[in-house]
């Protein structure tokens, strides 16, 4: 009885298959594309042109057509004294750049931003990744380079010459911000006891993360140098007050007792428990 | 080989180049007339052109556009909806050059006739433009924008080659290897892999020019069945007229490239204005 039965396929059996060979298929296209899109997005350290978006959206949202970098290369400053074109400060990442192919960024201490007036990156941008609302000044209405915002320079004390005790301020004096952005601190050198310090340290308030200060600095690898700002600095919390400051003394004033909680998970315990009774580290 | 055997052929190379060239002056001499790069150019300073494919994917990813980029993607839009139809692959991609040329050699060295049967489906193409969207929408990321050969050929040439103090700086990225691995799979995979099956920039503009009027013409009382045309068409499966019947190229997924008018020996095919115009006349 070894004769074949003919199986017969029927159109609902095809149509089925059909689908699920499609799905099979998709569902492979979107794993590897996945992955890969995942992969591709900016290390945490990408420095991106003045007024971007924050780097979630900015990578939404950037075209990537270039016309930013095509700006600040072109733009009529940068030319040596022959007359020949530099260097730009933005680059459009390659695939081997550990930024998101294509997307605009710059390395300071290969070329800063030389934060221009005119800020001729930031018009040109057609996708809104570069909110120009980010640099116009609220009052004026005109462009302000000093609301610029790529990052925040931070010292390495134990590198930076000056905090040895060796005279250098190359930092404090190629910040175009001169005195605002770093500010030189003096201390008095007790190794020497007729010498001073000359500190550079950083208001962060103020620096816009042009990078120019890493560019000079004399270092081998610069002691200065520029982070994104949410990589650069903390966050102390609303419930520390400067007591000796109005207006962080009139936040607290502002507070409405209803909206403050203290209860958390230590507190909710009666205060007859032990401190650290049954609290697991 | 006479000039109306490659004249097509030619204005192609011409007008990639061209726009190619602009693009490259724009970056290292500042020239305005064409600005950009394939995703997003400007003309003049002026008026904005996008890529409508990677519009749609920034918004699957959940962007807000700006207003340029929507008012770019529109303008193309319309032009190739209007009049063009899928010409933006045949006559701006620079992939185009690299696909063409493998398909040649393929030619050349009989590849088409030892190659070992590997099929893949020509609607690819259009599954490819809902993968790319869905993982935009996951990963909240232009998904086939950080793979897509189109630009990244377009960026290394515009930007990968710079004159800096009066010395031509070449600085090429590892991307070029996706172009690398277009023209291998193109040349020992599948005929016109790429272009023909899988690459959705191509699905969305064959969407787009559904109804375009610029197709190609077949007259089949001039026709010898040499069949030159189906060889070197890079989609030959929208010629399935040939030596039938006298009518237009609908199938969306024909480029204009205008290869089968250049080697047709016989004024057989042309490009001809408009499958409607010619339907009213008929009527009237």
């Amino acid at each position: 009885m070894a004769d074949k039965k003919k199986v017969e396929i029927s159109s609902r059996r095809r149509f089925f298959t059909n689908i699920a060979h499609n799905v099979g298929l998709g569902a492979m296209g979107t794993l590897l594309l996945a992955g890969y899109a995942q992969k591709a997005k900016s290390s945490p350290l990408t420095l991106r042109p003045p007024a971007a978006l924050g780097e979630a959206d900015f990578i939404k949202t950037c075209i990537k057509c270039g016309l930013c970098a095509e700006a600040c290369v072109n733009r009529p400053q940068n030319r040596d004294k022959e007359g020949n074109q530099k260097k730009g400060t933005l680059k459009m990442a390659k695939a081997n750049d550990s930024v998101t192919i294509g997307t605009p960024f710059f390395t300071p201490r290969d070329v800063p931003c030389f934060m221009c007036d005119d800020i001729p990156c930031v018009p040109v941008c057609p996708s809104g990744a570069l909110d120009i609302n980010k640099v116009t000044n609220p009052k004026t209405k005109k462009l302000d380079f000093k609301m610029m915002d790529m990052g925040v320079a931070v010292v390495d004390v134990h590198s930076c010459i000056a905090f040895w005790g060796l005279q250098c301020d190359a930092c404090y004096r190629a910040c175009p911000l001169l005195d605002e952005a770093i500010k030189l601190q003096y201390n008095r050198n007790s190794r020497t006891g007729k010498h001073a310090f000359l500190e550079p340290v950083i208001n962060p308030d103020v620096c816009t993360g042009c990078g120019l200060c890493e560019k000079a600095c004399v270092t081998e690898k610069p002691a200065i140098f520029v982070l994104p700002r949410e990589v650069a600095q903390g966050k102390p919390g609303d419930h520390y007050v400067r007591g000796w400051d109005k207006k962080d003394q009139q936040r607290v004033k502002d507070r409405k007792a209803s909206d403050i909680k203290t209860e958390d998970e230590r507190s909710s315990k009666t205060p007859v428990d032990y401190l650290n009774k049954g609290l697991e580290y | 080989m006479k000039f109306s055997n490659i004249k097509y052929l030619i204005l192609r190379r011409v007008s990639q180049l061209t726009i190619m060239f602009l693009y490259f002056a724009a970056n290292v001499w500042g020239w305005k007339i064409l600005q950009g790069n394939l995703s997003t150019s400007t003309i003049f300073s002026k008026i904005p052109l996008s890529d409508p494919f990677a519009l749609l994917q920034m918004l699957a990813a959940g962007a807000v556009v700006g207003v340029n980029v929507l008012i770019g993607a529109l303008i193309i839009s319309i032009f190739y909806g209007l009049i063009g139809g899928r010409a933006f692959c045949s006559w701006v991609c620079p992939i185009n050059m690299v696909t063409d040329l493998a398909a040649w050699l393929r030619r050349k060295l009989y590849i088409d006739k030892i190659e070992r049967k590997v099929w893949i489906s020509r609607n690819i193409r259009y599954y490819t433009i809902v993968i790319a969207l869905i993982v935009s929408a996951i990963t909240g990321l232009a998904a086939f924008e950080v793979i897509n050969p189109i630009t990244i050929l377009n960026r290394n040439i515009i930007y990968g080659i710079n004159i800096i103090n009066n010395t031509t700086v070449v600085a090429l990225g590892a991307g070029l290897g996706f172009v690398l691995v277009i023209f291998l799979f193109d040349l020992f995979v599948v005929k016109n892999g790429w272009c023909g099956h899988i690459c959705p920039v191509g699905g969305t503009y064959s969407l787009i020019g559904k109804f375009s009027l610029l197709r190609v013409k077949h007259t089949s009382e001039n026709c010898t069945l040499c069949m030159k045309c189906k060889e070197v068409c890079p989609e030959s499966q929208v010629l399935h007229m040939i030596g039938k019947d006298s009518i237009t190229v609908n199938d969306i997924e024909c480029t204009n490239c205008g290869r089968c008018i250049d080697v047709c020996d016989d004024d057989a095919l042309g490009f001809s204005i408009g499958k409607y115009i010619k339907k009213e006349k008929a009527k009237s």
